[in-house]
């Protein structure tokens, strides 16, 4: 991929005429055609409508040409609603789902002048950590093709990587977005929790759930969360917190910033995944920043405090796929057993998985020792960030404790495949910005991602760290075999 | 608490979960469930006394919306994704509820 296949490359060229909206959505959609067949990067392609709306900004250009997205492709997990366009979470319970109105992020994205191209694919209602679970079948890495593009935004890191687009949207409940963007070598954000409206995205679990950007450099996923940040009358929980202008945030100066290192944690991941994010902490040093050593005493327990509240909120939040107002339905003589046997056909083995055990945690006699339990722990993993960050401005880690497997070989054993969560969830529990920045690739060739945790609504200060970072670094201008081709 | 599942413990989530499963199921989810409960049960053995639940992180909410009629979906639009609505009646449509 070309540097011209940046957002920032993009928005230049079209705001000079030196390439047109039509011309770069066409290249998005050659890319798309040549590729996805192997990738299953796209549940859906949208090319004429792409095409129409790019026609529409080249038209009007008095329009478009000043806004931050003008002709930039894009694409959107799945499960962010699209007025007209299908819309399915990778289920067969939504196959046909075709929503009457769009997510906010989405609003937001076309009111920039981006061009949709189409929808990812994603584990099933994003739960997942390797795209595994989609009703579609699995997306592919573009590093390795018989490995994992990681999850639930598989598709939208794959699509990223393989140059097909500049931006995709994901979600993030666990990592969603970072741990597929660290696995196939690009920028994942995931930003603070209310930092971005929430309405139009499909919910899993509500009080973990955010949007957020894939790209290929951190300058492009300022640019993107600029577009879709802010509060929105629609979701109560959006907060009224100043938009930054997170571009200009990027100075390259990192002196005098403390980055805090929970070093108990590091001990046990993948020694390729230990070495690169020690020599990309080597690299920050170098260039002013001081390292110091923080704890996080109850970090350990966060997959299991997730796993209680995430299924927890799931199993409510999945109550209304019942076959009634949208979707699949079964044939059934009577309604609770249309209920169930739609339910049954309809989603997938995690996805049924999650719901049990989100209803047995919620159920009489287990809700004190399960779900209340959890949310006590998560208080306490919480007030280990608010300590840590006395201490230090952000929190390093890896973002995933190996880099990708192979397809199959955590399918069989779920608890396996949530171990992948253990550097990713507690920023979701405790609401933090975290990006996940590439930095440097394991000795199969695969990617390895660096992550950074920030204050509460912070983002600028996460954003320009791993900024400053990519400038000492060129993996952001390294491209996968397929995409050369 | 018991970190293992029987088959009826199984079937009897599924029934408050609205999800009929199949016999090879039941014998999967037991078997998974309780692996996964059996992880998850390490959080019995933080000290939680005195520490409130955390159920939002959300620290400020915006003040309340005005109080003011603004345009909803449209009927037609709001069935259009209804497995066999009463379209002509402006209906969702569900089978026999009472025997």
């Amino acid at each position: 991929m070309s540097a011209a296949m940046t957002i920032v490359g993009i928005g230049e060229a079209v705001r000079s005429r030196v390439r047109s909206a039509v011309e770069i959505c066409r290249e998005a959609l050659q890319r798309i055609e040549a590729l996805d067949p192997q990738l299953r990067a796209f549940n859906t392609v949208v090319a004429d409508r792409a095409l129409t709306r790019a026609r529409d900004i080249d038209e009007h250009p008095q329009d478009w040409h000043d806004r931050p997205l003008a002709g930039v492709p894009v694409a959107l997990k799945d499960n962010l609603c699209t007025r007209g366009v299908r819309t399915t979470a990778s289920s067969r319970i939504l196959d046909t789902f075709v929503p009457p109105y769009d997510a906010t992020a989405v609003a937001r994205l076309e009111g920039a002048g981006a061009v949709i191209v189409g929808k990812t694919n994603c584990d099933e209602f994003a739960m997942g950590s390797s795209t595994e679970n989609s009703a579609f079948g699995p997306a592919r890495n573009p590093w390795a093709m018989d490995r994992i593009p990681g999850g639930s935004s598989g598709g939208s890191a794959a699509a990223v990587a393989a140059g097909m687009v500049p931006l995709a949207i994901g979600s993030d409940t666990g990592g969603s977005i970072r741990q597929p963007a660290s696995l196939c070598g690009i920028v994942g954000l995931k930003p603070t929790y209310g930092r971005v409206s929430r309405y139009g995205l499909l919910a899993f679990g509500s009080s973990l759930d955010q949007i957020g950007p894939m790209t290929r450099t951190v300058a492009d996923a300022a640019v993107s969360l600029g577009v879709i940040a802010g509060a929105d009358a629609a979701d109560a929980t959006s907060v009224p917190e100043p938009v930054a202008d997170y571009r200009s945030a990027l100075t390259g100066d990192v002196r005098g910033v403390r980055i805090g290192v929970p070093r108990a944690l590091l001990d046990g991941v993948d020694p390729d995944v230990g070495g690169a994010v020690r020599t990309a902490l080597d690299t920050l040093v170098a260039r002013g920043a001081a390292l110091v050593d923080i704890e996080l005493p109850h970090a350990r327990h966060a997959i299991a405090v997730y796993y209680l509240v995430a299924t927890a909120e799931a199993s409510s939040n999945l109550a209304r796929y019942d076959g009634v107002r949208y979707g699949f339905r079964a044939a059934a003589s009577d309604l609770k057993g249309m209920y169930a046997q739609t339910r049954a056909q309809g989603f997938g083995p995690e996805v049924k998985r999650r719901i049990m055990l989100g209803t047995y945690v919620l159920s009489a006699g287990y809700y004190d020792a399960y779900y209340l339990k959890a949310q006590q722990v998560r208080t306490l993993i919480l007030r280990d960030y608010d300590r840590a960050f006395e201490r230090a401005d952000v929190v390093a880690m890896p973002t995933s404790p190996t880099p990708a497997f192979p397809i199959g070989a955590r399918a069989a054993d779920p608890l396996q495949m949530y171990l992948a969560d253990v550097f990713t969830v507690s920023a979701n529990l405790a609401g933090l910005p975290a990006v996940s920045v590439p930095c440097g690739f394991s000795q199969d060739h695969l990617p390895i991602g660096l992550q950074l945790t920030g204050r509460r609504f912070d983002e600028a200060t996460i954003l320009r760290i791993a900024d400053a970072y990519e400038r000492d670094t060129e993996w952001a201008t390294r491209t996968p075999p397929i995409a050369t081709r | 608490m018991a970190a293992e599942f029987t088959r009826e413990q199984v079937a009897t989530i599924a029934a408050l979960a609205q999800l009929e499963l199949e016999p090879d199921e039941l014998d999967l989810f037991a078997k998974q469930l309780g692996e996964i409960l059996a992880y998850a049960e390490e959080v019995q053995q933080v000290d939680t006394t005195g520490v409130p639940p955390t159920a939002s992180v959300v620290t400020r909410h915006p003040s309340d919306r005005d109080d003011a009629l603004v345009p909803s979906l449209d009927r037609d639009e709001a069935l259009a994704n209804a497995p066999d609505a009463a379209l002509d009646a402006g209906l969702f449509k569900v089978p026999r509820v009472i025997g």
